[in-house]
């Protein structure tokens, strides 16, 4: 999911002074040395702070249960609804409460990012050429009033995420390829079981079916999506349904002020015998909402808070002090996420209509300028093609190289200019979101480094909130307004080729409408690689497609690459079990335990 | 006095039903006179990968189809008469004063706006308390000590406090009494006063100091300045005469005149302070009508804004007809007709 972007949500920066405490330093007592984690994946390390101890392994793991794990929002959460929410952060802290058809692995490292069972007995079972997705329910998964879950739960739950009036943040996949006959919502369903659709079978209560419009091999990225959390149709109250969620995980509601906190306690009626994944060590998760993003930094660095939910990392402020203490930097981790911050070029807009001109802009670009723009190396690498290293099958490879410093090539982006018929450069207009000094920065660097060449930019910044809605990502504004050039960021729904190409090369994802993430990129051999991808069961050969995808965008120019994002996160000493998961790009909730 | 008062509370009526009138135009009326279509609206406040259809289908359901008129009108008479919404499974009923339903949250706002409206007053009775009385007596001896040591200092500690702005001294603040001396409360900290009225004074002595130390300065330096003014007039000079003792000159006579203008500042102060302390509510994150205010600016969700617009204009109001009515008090030669 989107952790910034278009599709990701996340909260514009503030910057303000920030002070605070010391860190209390990680107590030798916890013991030296390095065991298996019992999460199955990595290694684990104990006693030992160090930067980036988080990353790769468990830092401090424990089995020991018990305690308040606190965490704190510098905002309004998503959703607590499963069918209405469309953040990482959000995917990440629903598993304490609800149980998908799979998720990913609680495990540091790579096995994050793979798909384990957890409310089904097993991954997907495809059949019919991968458009029929069969699921079994493991027995004796239960609600918190000690109701049996059922298939026809499931059913329920994915069917409500259908009605986008009721639920309209969260994800389109099941919208888009279950074959639903024009079913739109159980809420105008005249089956008085309100189970209408066609497209999802429960031939017994422990079996439900997927039939799909067209075969996807990746569908169970699809069944870890918050819509398959079960979700009793006698207690959905709608849009109210995130008042209170019935819970199906190790975790209930206790209370929900919505907008303000809410705290969950332990679910009775959870059952470890059903669950391998859960340790569910604290006893208690408080929430609270709405805290300035700087007042939780102070509050992570001198203990008062144990996690920034949002998993955005530290404010600006606080990652300079962090990163210039040793004393803080051991108690950090740099987790890499699937994010790339990146440029579009509009091939609707002459001279960009030719390809000389994009390659031009590609070979005149300062990516040390991009890089530093986004707070250099500690924002995240330099990204010279879109897939980040992180997502399973990713190649990295370099089609503009930017000279020996990476300050761009002056000579090379000139001859592209002749080769356009553009010899002493254009002018172009390049948009960026006004409220995100760093996309400034960015449009900033780049007018000085097309400058070179002749390419003169006019830079434009836009509304954050409606930038994709009505200005960058509505093709007919943009062409009108010569927007040649528009910043951009996107961060995978799920760490696949799927889940990070889809929404942004596949061009009939774009809407004449707008709300478009995919700004450039209309390439007819993408479009057929996609389609081929979907076809493809065997994941090595699907791997190979997703990277001939990201070459094949790179060779027709419409993406300038900028940095591959990474965040600084904190975790505060009484924190155990901490470890990044590369599911989601920060540390995993559902493993987290504390020390009191 | 009696027909003073209604007479205003029917002219405060009228002005709220003409900053309704304008709030609603800026949202929803230039948008439109702009080329916005009904589906740019709603394109808001849907997913970001809604298709053309859903976002026509959320069009409807906000009812940016209906003529601009029938739109107001719906708003209009959701706050004298309520309003229904649909929520899924069936409609549900926002009572009046029903200032909308969230198109993002999918809420009343009325319910909110209640919720939030006690951390707001709590911080304005308890700031505008300290910063009165901290001003005022700041600025009456200044004037009586012009010149000295304490002059000097307590103007240049105003000065101080009127240039720093609140996110800045307020997370100073935070830093240094809550997470280092650990003395006051941690941010976000809030108890309702009917709950632990100690709780609620400690959780809420910080945010209040930060705005005192603020508004204070200006109150310091408007009343010393009246002061001298004041106390340099004749009926001063006639009081002394008449050998009243100088606690007497000074505070019946002098500090009288002088509150003439404080009592204006003051009930606009306290006025727009109800209506949202914004930078104040972000930077202690309290959730009061502030903190309610901007999410919802930043989240583009009109029916919050306009809500928030409505409950600040009618504490402007009332705060001008409170201020009006201490005049009497105040100046005997006031009055209200």
């Amino acid at each position: 999911m989107n952790r910034g972007e278009p599709a990701v949500k996340t909260r514009p920066a503030v910057t303000a002074t920030a002070t605070g405490a010391a860190l209390a330093i990680l107590l030798a007592a916890c013991g030296g040395g390095t065991s298996t984690s019992g999460n199955g994946g990595g290694t684990a390390t104990a006693g030992v702070a160090a930067f980036n101890a988080g990353v790769g392994s468990v830092f401090n793991p424990s089995d020991a249960k018990g305690g308040t794990l606190r965490l704190a929002h510098s905002g309004d959460f998503d959703s607590l609804d499963p069918a209405d929410t469309y953040y990482a952060y959000s995917w990440n802290f629903i598993r304490l409460y609800g149980r998908s058809l799979v998720m990913f692995a609680p495990a540091p490292g790579a096995k994050g990012s793979t798909l384990v069972p957890d409310l089904a007995a097993t991954l997907g079972v495809p059949s019919d050429n991968a458009k029929t997705w069969t699921y079994h329910l493991r027995p004796g998964v239960k609600f918190e009033d000690g109701t049996l879950i059922t298939a026809k739960d499931v059913k329920y739950a994915v069917e409500r995420s259908l009605d986008k009036t009721v639920f309209p943040d969260g994800p389109t996949y099941f919208n888009d390829f279950l074959d639903l006959q024009g079913y739109t919502s159980p809420y105008k369903d005249a089956d008085p079981n309100k189970l209408g659709l066609k497209a999802i079978e429960t031939p017994d209560d422990a079996t439900i079916v997927f039939h799909l419009l067209k075969p996807f091999s990746g569908f169970d990225y699809f069944a870890q999506l918050p819509a398959t959390i079960p979700v009793p149709a006698a207690k959905d109250t709608g849009a109210n349904y995130k008042q209170h969620v019935v819970s199906s995980g190790p975790y209930k509601f206790d209370t929900n002020s919505i907008g303000k906190s809410f705290t969950l306690v332990r679910n009775d009626s959870w059952d470890v015998g059903t669950d391998p994944n859960r340790k569910a060590l604290p006893d208690r998760i408080e929430v609270t909402l709405n805290v300035n993003a700087d007042d939780i930094d102070n509050r992570l660095l001198s203990g008062d808070v144990d996690v920034a939910i949002e998993g955005t990392g530290l404010q600006p402020a606080a990652q300079g002090r962090v990163l210039g203490d040793p004393s803080l930097k051991k108690n950090a981790d740099s987790a890499a996420i699937a994010r790339l911050w990146y440029t579009s070029i509009n091939p609707d807009v002459a001279p960009l209509d030719n390809i000389h001109c994009r390659k031009a802009v590609e070979y005149a670009n300062d990516k040390v300028s991009y890089q530093n723009a986004y707070g250099g190396p500690a924002g995240g690498d330099i990204a010279t093609n879109m897939m980040p290293p992180m997502i399973p099958g990713a190649q990295k490879f370099d089609v503009y190289p930017g000279g020996a410093d990476n300050h761009g090539d002056v000579p090379k982006a000139k001859d592209e200019l002749k080769q356009c018929g553009q010899p002493n450069g254009f002018s172009t207009t390049m948009s960026y979101r006004a409220e995100r000094p760093r996309e400034k920065a960015v449009a900033e660097g780049m007018q000085q480094a097309l400058a070179r060449v002749g390419i003169k930019l006019t830079l434009k910044g836009f509304p954050q909130s409606d930038y994709f809605k009505l200005y960058a990502g509505k093709p007919a504004y943009a062409k009108a307004n010569n927007l040649g050039l528009m910043t951009n960021g996107w961060g995978a729904d799920w760490p696949d080729g799927f889940g990070f190409l889809q929404q942004i090369v596949d061009s009939r994802v774009i809407r004449a409408t707008g709300g478009n993430t995919n700004l450039s990129v209309k390439v007819p051999d993408v479009d057929k690689l996609l389609d081929q991808a979907l076809l493809t069961t065997d994941l090595v050969a699907r791997e190979q497609i997703w990277s001939q995808i990201d070459r094949t965008v790179m060779d027709n120019a419409v993406v300038l690459p900028g940095v591959w994002a990474k965040t600084l996160v904190y975790r505060p000493s009484n924190l155990t079990n901490v470890f990044v998961n590369d599911g989601f790009g920060m540390y995993d909730y559902l493993a987290l335990g504390v020390k009191k | 006095m009696i027909v003073f008062i209604i007479r205003r509370l029917v002219g405060a009526v009228l002005l709220l039903f003409v900053v309704s009138a304008v709030t609603f135009s800026i949202f929803f009326v230039v948008p439109r006179l702009a080329g916005a279509t009904a589906e740019d609206l709603a394109s808001r406040y849907v997913g970001k990968t809604a298709d053309e259809q859903q976002v026509r289908q959320m069009a409807d359901k906000l009812g940016f189809h209906d003529p601009l008129v029938v739109q107001y009108g719906r708003f209009a008479k959701g706050i004298v008469a309520g309003a229904d919404y649909d929520y899924g499974p069936a409609a549900e009923h926002c009572p009046a004063p029903c200032f909308g339903y969230s198109f993002l949250t999918q809420a009343p706002v009325w319910p909110d706006l209640l919720d939030r409206l006690p951390v707001t007053a709590s911080l304005a009775a308890g700031a505008s308390a300290i910063w009165l009385l901290a001003g005022v007596a700041t600025g009456v001896i200044s004037a009586l000590r012009r010149g000295s040591i304490f002059d000097r200092a307590a103007m240049g500690v105003a000065l101080a406090g009127v240039s720093l702005p609140i996110f800045f001294t307020g997370l100073l603040a935070l830093g240094i009494f809550s997470y280092t001396l650990g003395v006051t409360a941690p941010g976000s900290s809030y108890t309702a006063l009917a709950e632990d009225p100690a709780q609620w004074a400690y959780d809420l002595i910080l945010p209040w100091i930060t705005i005192a130390f603020l508004y204070a300065a200006g109150y310091a330096r408007l009343t010393s300045s009246g002061m001298l003014e004041t106390m340099s007039e004749d009926f001063i000079r006639t009081a002394r005469a008449k050998g009243l003792p100088e606690r007497t000159v000074v505070l019946k006579h002098g500090l009288r005149a002088t509150l003439t203008p404080i009592v204006t500042i003051f009930g606009l102060d306290v006025g727009l302070l109800l209506g949202g302390a914004i930078l104040t509510e972000s930077t202690f994150s309290l959730n009061g009508i502030g903190r309610y205010a901007i999410l919802a600016i930043g989240a583009n969700d009109l029916p919050k804004v306009m809500g928030v617009t409505m409950v600040a204009a009618f504490f402007i109001v009332l705060a001008n007809l409170v201020v009006d009515i201490l005049y009497a008090v105040v100046d005997p030669r006031v009055r209200l007709t």
